[in-house]
């Protein structure tokens, strides 16, 4: 039905839904953990602050590990070097993240303040660790990754694990932990209520400042420093492997692509549209607006990132021409076609049952809600 | 040359992780289903105390069922942390299956565990039993990607290997999700699932009715657990049989050495049911031995052969010579991929290719392999066998002691006389940890079976690993053992704590 070359480009956008889908939906549960220990000023409220996200966290997770099982499917070469190469920075995420399923199915199962006060910590680790994370990895994307294959495409990674946490990667992961930060303040906002939801209210226009702030430093410094573009590569249609191209750096190279197609330009404005909707709509009061206003943001910002790589997912810094490309690193055809199949009948199908999740649990979670079902609760 | 100390921290690290994993899978996928039960008899008969059973035993399930999802995270990027080249080898087709776990099984059970938990007050009593379902079906369907993947490993069926792009491709999806080998899996592992929850539950409740504690809570669900653990049971039998049925059609090696079967012998070959093994002289001291037995169970007839473990080594010795000519036409080939007569030659000689990079366990170039080296490969072609035998004899002996266990519980349970039978109901609380022994013996048959290959005849294991340093592994390997055990710790604390409350913890003074 689709060429190669299509199917290339229909897998680089539906990783991109998935990792937008997980920021807009694991998103605001993990922002929700790390506005726990700062929003949740005694053990009732932060039970509320958990028990709005109690029913749901375990499906929206599955963003994320379905994203991985995708990469691994749709790109192998870019599972196989990334995680392997950024070894500790992933383990540092699966480590954080082990607290999440115990933090919260255990926390509220004995009443010793010592055992919950351990597991809030756990949870905003196990939330902030990897939103931190994240953006970190990202902002290594654009500086380029120490990692060469040989010819038998194994590859070998030369950098070290604190090398990754350079100033720029840095001011990346403050966009990621301000962005699902926001995500959280604004689900919140939502779904509480009292002197809980001004708190969330409060953070709401807090992070919606520095997520803007620190998306235009992060601009800034991407419109400084080298791209990576491709001098030449066989035929993007055809069975190629990622020795087969050349690649050169050029100062400014990653704005290339909006300099091409100025409409591209839109993409990052709605990041801003969307964090100041959601700043402006919270102070008015219209909590769901505000949600979608920062949902915008966690899509438009994920996108600017993708769209400025494109087409790369993996810029190699020790051997440019080994990078890892949406055309070269991907899937065979017989398998990006069934994979597609399965992702048009199979995503609708997700999306149906987990707002159906959301419409059943739907409504405001209370502190006298958390007192009259002390035991049936997290 | 790859660090053989990466490949055995990388082999050590990856089994810990799925065996602390699979100490809370089974759990899982045999209590969603008794949970299932317990709610539709509730539904049907509007009893209270069958949606308290399913609340209680939901709670269980529920402090089980946040390590499976904890192990579970570290199960779905391992393979890339740890076995990037196999990652990249094999993640053509093996990846297909586990994203289709995410997307078609993991998130229905995801989204469905968090309205069990907590959609009891807002949705009707069908709803919440078709929430109850979906969830018990999601974990289920997980557990069919999860061994569709497992079995492609075991059996590497519909796929091709594309030199350019120096991997394994999907040629036939279809053909991999109907593998004989991971359906025959499919329905032996989940069959053991489903034996670990009903003699969880048939234990806890065995405990109850000794201490003459919620007596009728414990009699209901004593007589649920009976008869789906029996069913089970037999399932995990039968299909365990057509299991190794199927792996005497894909890994003879395999089934050779869970046998110590050294010589090949005219059909139908004996079985041995103990033997005391002997791998320096390739024999056993001695054994008892059923004659027949093992060629009727394996092949279902009364004249094919199977292999010994010598004819197999001297087969793989033959594959080796002719697989190190693959790996030079391999190499020639990807120099010129547009030469038809290179790769007529490679594609003559690709079924061998695997075992030609057997041989990089010893030299980097294959045409400089001593016959010593081949003689060695060949050797380490079939696994060690002693651990092998004993692990597949201590699964069969568990389950069997479990069909014994269950076939008398469902008995008892009928003529209604079990609570006269303390013997009974203390077999039933010691013999808790029996199913998740055979679960994790069962393991080792399979993954430890396959060895020398992740990939069966095409990718070894010690190419497959990652390139990192021993000290990156000791440092991962340390912090998992020593995370998991942490947790493995509380969840143990929390079940005992929880299981002694008992039902009295929904309501106090009820049952």
């Amino acid at each position: 039905m689709f060429d190669y070359e299509t199917l290339k480009l229909i897998w680089w956008l539906l990783v991109g839904v998935l990792l937008i889908g997980f920021a807009i939906m694991d998103g605001h549960d993990m922002g929700v953990g790390t506005l726990l220990p700062i929003l949740g000023k005694d053990d009732t409220d932060r039970r509320v602050m958990i028990n709005s996200v109690a029913p749901h966290w375990d499906g929206n997770q599955v963003w994320f590990i379905t994203g991985g099982g995708a990469i691994f499917a749709a790109w192998p070469f870019v599972y196989a070097t990334a995680f392997s190469g950024m070894y500790w920075a992933l383990l540092l995420v699966l480590f954080a993240l082990f607290f999440r399923p115990v933090g919260f199915e255990y926390r509220s199962k004995l009443p010793n303040p010592a055992w919950r006060a351990a597991w809030d910590w756990g949870l905003f680790a196990g939330s902030a660790v990897p939103a931190l994370v994240f953006g970190v990895a990202f902002g290594n994307l654009f500086l380029g990754v120490p990692f060469s294959l040989d010819d038998t495409m194994r590859s070998f990674y030369s950098g070290s694990f604190w090398a990754l946490l350079n100033p720029f990667a840095l001011l990346c992961g403050v966009v990621s932990l301000s962005l699902l930060g926001l995500q959280g303040a604004t689900f919140l906002a939502h779904r509480t209520e009292g002197t809980l939801q001004l708190r969330a209210k409060l953070a709401v226009s807090v992070l919606a400042i520095v997520l803007l702030l620190a998306f235009s430093g992060a601009g800034v410094v991407v419109w400084r420093i080298d791209g990576y573009v491709i001098q030449s590569i066989p035929d993007v249609g055809g069975v190629i492997n990622p020795l087969m191209k050349e690649v050169v750096r050029q100062p400014g190279a990653w704005f290339g692509n909006f300099q091409k197609l100025p409409i591209l330009w839109s993409i990052p404005a709605i990041a801003y549209v969307g964090a100041l909707l959601a700043l402006l709509a919270v102070r008015a009061g219209k909590t769901l607006i505000a949600f979608v206003g920062s949902s915008l943001a966690c899509l438009s910002v994920i996108l600017t990132a993708g769209v400025a790589l494109f087409p790369f997912i993996l810029p190699s810094s020790a051997m440019p021409k080994a990078s890892l490309t949406a055309w070269d690193a991907t899937s065979s055809y017989v398998t990006l076609n069934v994979m597609l199949w399965v992702a048009l009948i199979f995503t609708p199908i997700v999306l149906a049952y987990t707002s159906w999740a959301y419409h059943v649990m739907s409504g405001k979670v209370t502190r006298e809600f958390i007192a009259a079902n002390d035991k049936q609760l997290y | 040359m790859i660090d053989s100390a990466v490949v055995d921290l990388s082999r050590i690290q990856f089994a810990a992780t799925a065996l602390y994993h699979f100490i809370f899978v089974p759990l899982t996928l045999g209590l969603s289903w008794l949970l299932v039960a317990m709610e539709s008899v509730h539904v049907l008969t509007g009893k209270e105390i069958y949606r308290d059973m399913t609340r209680f035993w939901g709670k269980l399930f529920g402090i089980n069922f946040a390590l499976g999802v904890t192990t579970g995270i570290t199960m779905e990027f391992q393979f890339g942390t740890n076995w990037a080249y196999y990652s990249h080898y094999v993640g053509d087709i093996f990846g297909a299956p586990l994203a289709i776990e995410g997307l078609m099984a993991f998130f229905l059970e995801s989204t469905m565990v968090g309205l069990f938990f907590f959609g009891w007050q807002r949705l009707s009593k069908p709803g919440h039993l078709l929430v109850t379902t979906l969830m018990a079906l999601g974990a289920n369907l997980s557990a069919a990607l999860i061994l569709i993947a497992n079995g492609w490993m075991q059996d590497p069926v519909g796929s091709a290997f594309n030199p350019i792009t120096m991997r394994m491709e999907l040629t036939d999806f279809w053909a991999l999700i109907f593998s004989h080998a991971a359906q025959a899996k499919f329905v032996h592992t989940v069959s053991a699932g489903y034996v670990t929850g009903s003699l969880f539950v048939l234990g806890i409740s065995s405990w109850y009715l000794l201490k003459g504690s919620n007596i009728e809570f414990a009699r209901r669900s004593f007589r649920i657990a009976a008869a789906f653990g029996l069913a089970g049971a037999l399932s995990v039998i039968v299909l365990g049989d057509e299991s190794g049925y199927a792996v005497s059609e894909s890994q003879k090696s395999k089934l050779a050495t869970i046998e110590a079967m050294w010589e090949t012998e005219p059909a139908p070959a004996g079985f041995n049911l103990i033997a005391s093994i002997n791998e320096e002289q390739q024999s056993n001291n001695w054994a008892i031995r059923i004659p027949y037995a093992l060629g009727l169970i394996a092949t279902r007839s009364t004249t094919e052969t199977l292999p010994g473990i010598r004819e197999i080594r001297a087969e793989n010795e033959a594959r080796i010579k002719s697989g190190i000519e693959a790996v030079i036409a391999l190499e020639a080939v990807r120099k010129e991929p547009q030469n038809a007569e290179l790769m007529a030659r490679f594609r003559s000689l690709e079924k061998d290719l695997g075992y030609g990079l057997l041989l990089k366990a010893y030299t980097e170039d294959v045409r400089q392999a001593t016959p010593e080296m081949i003689r060695k490969a060949a050797h380490a072609s079939v696994p060690p066998v002693s651990t092998l035998f004993w692990s597949f004899r201590l699964m069969v002996g568990l389950g069997l002691a479990m069909l014994a266990l269950f076939a008398l519980a469902f008995w008892s349970s009928a003529r209604n006389n079990f609570q006269q039978k303390p013997w009974l109901l203390k077999w039933a609380l010691f013999f808790i940890p029996a199913p998740w022994i055979a679960c994790e013996a069962g393991w080792w048959v399979a993954e430890f079976g396959r060895q020398p290959w992740t990939v069966f005849g095409i990718l070894p294991t010690h190419l497959s690993t990652s390139s990192l340093s021993v000290a990156d592994l000791y440092g991962s390997l340390f912090g998992f053992v020593g995370f998991y055990t942490l947790l493995l710790v509380v969840e143990m604390y929390l079940m005992f704590k929880y299981a002694r409350l008992g039902p009295a913890v929904l309501q106090p003074n009820k049952h």
